[in-house]
């Protein structure tokens, strides 16, 4: 029970250290080694263009039900007009960069961690590593760029949807009085509001190219090790998205707030 | 000598797979290593190169211990190397040219028609001209196989590890492809290491033979003599005849 406990603590720091060395890597690659642009450019595409469909409907169904639910609890204390205000600094600061972050883990770091996952038991990670080119290099980094690319990218359609969504709700809908739904909205919402989702966005592009790729290579034998490797992936950079943006909130608060 | 294994000790969990493999290769020859299924061949072929790491023991590679050297470190001395895969481990995304092409694509420093060339020059000496543009998927195992090896040898390699080269051919691919070893070996004046059960095979293209057994290197000789060994463990194997231990 003890020794059971004992290994799988060692194997989770084991797991941790060697994720670090994969992160350091990268770091190094990106220092002394010029990236593939072409592979970039792919990765961007499939990350990038081919998620938006994905991204832009949970940034518009967001911003139409926290634009109702805000509502409905704003019109018993009159407070109706503070509706938009709410709506887009949720967007902002917090659901645009989490949701679409999510959205993202499930699509695209799902796929790397299949994709690279199938090429370490077929042994073309090993091919690779014969034919003189680290696969940090050739595999991680063009997705670790398109990711950190990307994601505000997305995170920032979503945002737009999610407000404009909204606005269709609670102006054409729910029949909140337009001009003061709009000037609440830009009153309240600080550009230090969007910048921090932004910053967060680039940060969890980030999580989700390195875990799913760390995942991805150190993958187990067989479809088994695969689907694992994949589930993993998804679960690891979904927690970590979540965990990290509750200290990310309380850091980039106090750095441009000071609160 | 070239490349220098030294008391190499391998396990994975509790599966002890060599221990204590020695062997020394010059430049120039040309080895094969049999052994049983499963006896640790293509673990001891992955050492050479660098993929794994010995748990104990040293691999140098021209005087350099290449256990102690980073992942990084090892490319410049990996692009000495051709290796050629049991599964072949083509790129599955990308078509046989861009697979062949793969090394001399990432070097920068070849135009993209010098290296159209040389891809065609490789897939010719492997006897599949025209299959340029297909993807690995649409290949029979053989053709994989061969474009493997066509891979291997299109960057102009020092030494080149063979991972059972003939297995699942018909015997006459398998003849093509051990002439073809024999003649990259003859031609291109490389050092030919190649894992293989085929003793038909292996007396093509060695001239000296190593035997695996039990993790460590159990026979060391000349082709011919190897094949007629009466020691009773590699005289079992040759002739086929099954033993109690295992
Ligand atoms: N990645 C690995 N993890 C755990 N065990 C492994 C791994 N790779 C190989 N083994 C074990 O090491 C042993 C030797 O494997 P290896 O592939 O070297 O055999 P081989 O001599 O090449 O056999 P064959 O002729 O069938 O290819 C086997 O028992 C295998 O189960
Ligand atoms: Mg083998």
């Amino acid at each position: 029970m003890v020794e059971n406990l004992r290994q799988r603590i060692d194997g989770a720091l084991i797991g941790l250290g060697s994720f670090g060395m994969l992160a350091i890597e990268a770091l190094r690659s990106l220092r002394y080694k010029r990236p593939t642009w072409l592979d970039f450019v792919r990765q961007l595409h499939f990350v990038g263009v081919k998620s938006q469909s994905v991204v832009l409907t949970t940034g518009a169904a967001t911003g139409m039900v926290l634009c109702a639910q805000t509502y409905f609890q704003f019109h018993k204390v009159k407070m109706d007009t503070a509706t938009g205000a709410v709506v887009s600094v949720g967007m902002c600061s917090e659901l645009g960069p989490v949701l679409a972050a999510l959205m993202l883990t499930a699509r695209v770091g799902a796929a790397m961690a299949a994709e690279l996952g199938t090429m370490k038991v077929t042994e073309q990670i090993d091919a690779l590593r014969t034919l003189a080119t680290h696969p940090v290099d050739y595999l991680v980094i063009p997705r670790f760029l398109a990711c950190i690319v990307a994601a505000p990218l997305l995170t920032a359609e979503a945002i737009v949807v999610g407000i404009l969504a909204s606005q269709l709700v609670g102006v054409g809908l729910l029949g909140i009085e337009g001009t003061y739904y709009r000037a609440n909205m830009i009153r309240y919402t600080a550009p230090s509001d969007v910048v921090t989702g932004l910053i967060k966005a680039l940060i969890f592009g980030a999580i989700i190219a390195l875990i799913a790729c760390y995942k991805g290579l150190n993958c187990r034998e067989g479809a088994e090790g695969v689907g694992r490797a994949t589930t993993e992936a998804v679960v690891a950079a979904s927690i970590s998205i979540l965990v990290s943006n509750f200290f990310l909130t309380l850091f980039l608060t106090r750095l441009f707030k000071g609160i | 000598m070239l490349i220098e294994v030294r008391e190499v000790h391998k396990s994975f969990g509790a599966n002890a797979v060599l221990r204590g493999s020695s062997l020394q290769i010059d430049a120039g020859e040309a080895i094969v290593i049999i052994g049983r299924s499963g006896g640790g061949k293509s673990i001891l072929l992955k050492h050479l190169i660098g993929l794994l790491r010995p748990d104990k023991g040293s691999v140098r590679v021209g005087g350099v211990d290449i256990a102690e050297l980073s992942e990084r470190k090892l490319l410049p001395i990996r692009r000495r190397f051709g290796m050629l895969f049991q599964g072949a481990a083509l790129f599955d995304s990308m078509t046989v040219a861009e697979n062949v092409g793969f090394v001399l694509q990432r070097e920068r420093h070849h135009t993209e028609g010098e290296i159209a060339r040389q891809v065609l020059e490789a897939l010719e000496m492997v006897d599949l001209p025209g299959i340029e543009s297909k993807k690995p998927a649409e290949l029979s195992g053989g053709m994989r196989k061969r474009v493997g090896l066509a891979r291997a040898i299109v960057y102009r390699p020092e030494i080149i590890l063979y991972d059972e080269p003939t297995t699942g051919l018909d015997p006459i691919a398998a003849g093509v492809i051990d002439k073809l070893i024999r003649r990259v070996w003859s031609q291109l004046k490389v050092t030919s290491i190649a894992v293989t059960h085929d003793l038909k095979s292996a007396e093509t293209i060695s001239d000296r033979i190593l035997m695996l057994n039990e993790g460590r290197i159990h026979g060391d000789g000349p082709t011919a003599e190897i094949l007629r060994s009466t020691d009773p463990i590699i005289s079992n194997f040759v002739h086929g005849i099954p033993t109690e231990t295992r």
